[in-house]
């Protein structure tokens, strides 16, 4: 048997794996969403779907295909341009982020070393977080395109929102990143193995206000405003339906996957084993890294559904508050702490 | 379009106006300059209508007013018929009457817990509000076998009588309640979110309470003792012992603690009432047809929502002349604009939630 030519490892793995980066945050999504109807469900009381498939699984499924079918309607007031691109843009820029998002250390077949991510870049964490950055542009134009009273107050609320907790993200990556020596992702997780403690154990702080700062910037409950039911019925995608309707909805839920998976990288070691370096637990290491990777940020988006499904509404001028009271200083003091200490020791 | 100065519609679609009320919201930015309830939407030309009934044909619309609560409806209905008619209602009805009407109240405070968290954003307790509803509607089911509009009264008394499996059950479940009302307190009372979001919110004076004619939950939450059934007793309430729950905070919050407070004493009253239940007969001998000679009454009780009175005109047919409802729910819609002041957006569904109103009363 021949080696494989370059053209499978120079065109095939590559194309394979940009599909894979297209698909593993869409199987993350379905199971999230049904993680998040199922869980809400059994906190309030009730049973949630469980027909379609085991237990519900297939759900979502059979949701995306309801929705394809629906009436795509653009209003006669939209300005069509922007209101056409604003869900693709959302979309687009949270699935390219997980370009970035390493899955675990290379494998190696024979002489082939099949790297888990699709882009390793020295700056990657940079480009991860400008990436879901660019997405509240989607909702910007979304919700002005629609022309419509809620959807702006929405996408108003959103933006406000996700500058605001931009801060304490940036302050807090910053002491990770001081740590590791690297912005990139990869190394920030070998940094942890060779540091032998997770950063999140090591800096507790910048790992809560990071974890609250991502809920906030993914407009997740209780930070919820942008699509508060209650108040702007659904915020800036009041005005979408079908299809595009779909696509703010997958984003939100692969922002979601995309802020878990940063924090496990950043602060809880990624694809590594719990106490990586303690030789007696080495059986540990024994579990494909992957595993390791997918049952943290699981935890990560059970968290989300469970605040969801516990506490109310912030308003909006206590959100702010929240943010530059008591996120922004916490982080700035913590910079300064772990940066002191970091000279000291 | 200008974030300055801007016209903002809500209603009469929308999530969380409790039906078709439509408010006409001015904001600048999220601060509100102005809120104008329009009401009418769900106008049925009950009071129109009933004019061409006569006096036991009325009784199941009025279930369809104040639909949360429907026996309080009855209930206050059947004591202004029976004032101006002279009926002498059994004291064992007025029991069963009282007690019906206590789990009716226990019913409405915790639907309204349920909408009020969830208008605030706990979407969970909605569910735990409801669930813990169900028993109540379940006992409703039970005695008459409607849920929602039961009809469950009759003019000079009661179609069915309170048998020992019923006063079980409603025992049993009432037995449960601390228990399940301590789950949505954990998780509400000392909630920093939950909180802030009510705390010094729709704030009212007492003054300014009693000069918008508030009633109900909404003036005790403003330090005014005021609850009919101890200040004018009807139906025997004088034979209970209760409390009533007052607050001084004036806001939503204060508004949440006096409904959790009430539905307690409710529960009281049922508990004192089933123990105490005289024997008797449960419906007093009323004619056929019912003619009441020309006079006109007022009578008026204390329904969940405030104070809910009948005003009736007859003219010695066995219709009535006229009929004119006070309806809690519509008088105190209109401090709404008063409360709202230099309030911000998200205000107005709490506001207007822990006002707790019903369009079938608003509109009639």
């Amino acid at each position: 048997m021949s080696a494989p030519s370059p053209f499978v490892f120079e065109f095939l793995i590559p194309l394979g794996k940009i599909v894979a980066v297209l698909f593993y945050p869409l199987v993350m999504v379905i199971v999230m969403i049904w993680l998040e109807r199922r869980v809400v469900a059994l906190i309030q009381g009730r049973l949630g779907p469980n027909r379609v498939g085991f237990e519900g699984v297939l759900q979502p499924i059979a949701d995306a295909v309801k929705i394809i079918f629906k009436e795509d309607i653009v209003q006669r007031q939209a300005d069509r341009f922007l209101f056409n691109i604003a869900p693709a843009l959302v979309m687009f820029s949270s699935l390219l982020a997980f370009c970035f998002i390493p899955l675990g250390e290379p494998i190696r077949i024979g002489a082939y070393e099949l790297t888990l991510w699709v882009a390793q870049s020295p700056v990657g964490l940079l480009f991860v977080l400008g990436m879901s950055a660019i997405s509240v542009f989607g909702v910007i134009f979304g919700g002005w395109a629609s022309n419509s009273k809620y959807p702006l107050m929405g996408a108003l609320r959103s933006v406000i929102q996700v500058l605001i907790y931009e801060i304490p993200i940036g302050l807090t990556v910053l002491t990770v990143v001081f740590l590791a020596r690297s912005v990139d992702l990869v190394e920030i997780v070998r940094a942890q193995l060779a540091g032998k403690v997770w950063y999140g154990l090591l800096m507790p702080v910048s790992a809560v206000v990071f974890w609250i700062s991502g809920v906030a910037e993914t407009n997740r409950a209780p930070f919820d405003l942008p699509e508060a039911e209650s108040e702007l019925v659904a915020g800036y995608h009041t005005e979408y339906s079908g299809f595009k309707f779909a696509f703010f909805y997958i984003a939100d839920y692969a922002h979601m996957v995309l802020v878990s998976s940063l924090v496990v990288i950043l602060f809880f070691g990624g694809w590594l084993p719990p106490f990586a370096n303690v030789p007696a637990l080495a059986f540990l290491h024994k579990v494909p890294g992957f595993l390791w990777y997918l049952a943290k940020i699981m935890f990560f988006l059970y968290l989300y559904v469970w605040i969801r499904g516990t506490l109310p509404r912030y308003r909006f001028d206590e959100l702010i508050k929240l943010a530059w009271k008591w996120l922004i200083p916490l982080s700035l003091a913590n910079f300064l702490a772990v940066v002191v200490l970091k000279y000291v020791l | 379009m200008s974030f300055k100065d801007l016209e903002l519609n809500m209603g009469p679609q929308h999530p969380s106006t409790h039906g078709v009320l439509r408010l006409k919201v001015k904001i600048d930015n999220e601060v509100i300059l102005s809120i104008e309830p329009v009401v009418g939407y769900l106008h049925r030309g009950m009071e129109k209508l009933w004019e061409s009934l006569t006096y036991p044909q009325i009784m199941p619309y009025t279930d369809r007013l104040d639909y949360i609560g429907a026996v309080a409806n009855n209930f206050a209905y059947a004591l202004a018929v029976e004032k101006l008619a002279g009926i002498e209602v059994p004291k064992r009805a007025q029991y069963i009457r009282v007690v019906l009407a206590e789990l009716m109240r226990i019913s409405s405070h915790l639907a309204w817990i349920g909408f009020q968290a969830n208008d605030i954003g706990a979407v969970s307790v909605l569910l735990y509000g409801f669930e813990d509803r169900e028993d109540y509607l379940d006992i409703f089911e039970a005695y008459a076998g409607g849920r929602l509009t039961i009809n469950a009264l009759r003019l000079g008394g009661l179609p069915f009588d309170l048998d020992a499996d019923l006063i079980a059950r409603i025992r049993a479940t009432l037995a449960g309640l601390p228990r399940r009302l301590r789950e949505i307190e954990t998780l509400l009372d000392e909630n920093r979110i939950w909180k802030h979001r009510t705390q010094g919110v729709g704030c009212i004076s007492a003054a300014e309470a009693v000069d918008y004619g508030l009633t109900g939950p909404c003036l005790r939450a403003a330090g005014i003792p005021w609850d009919i059934r101890k200040d004018i007793p009807y139906s025997s309430y004088e034979d209970f012992e209760f409390d009533v729950p007052t607050s001084d905070r004036s806001d939503v919050y204060g508004r949440y603690q006096v409904r959790m407070r009430e539905i307690r004493q409710s529960a009281r009253i049922v508990t004192q009432a089933l123990d105490r239940l005289p024997a008797g007969e449960v419906l007093a001998k009323v004619p056929r047809v019912l003619k009441i000679p020309a006079g006109e009454v007022f009578h008026t009780t204390e329904a969940p929502k405030g104070e809910l009175g009948f005003y009736i005109k007859s003219n010695g047919t066995d219709k009535p002349e006229r009929i004119k409802m006070k309806s809690p729910s519509f008088i105190n819609l209109q401090s709404l604009p008063l409360m709202c002041r230099g309030g911000i957006f998200s205000d107005i569904v709490g506001i207007l939630g822990s006002l707790d109103i019903v369009l079938g009363e608003i509109d009639k």
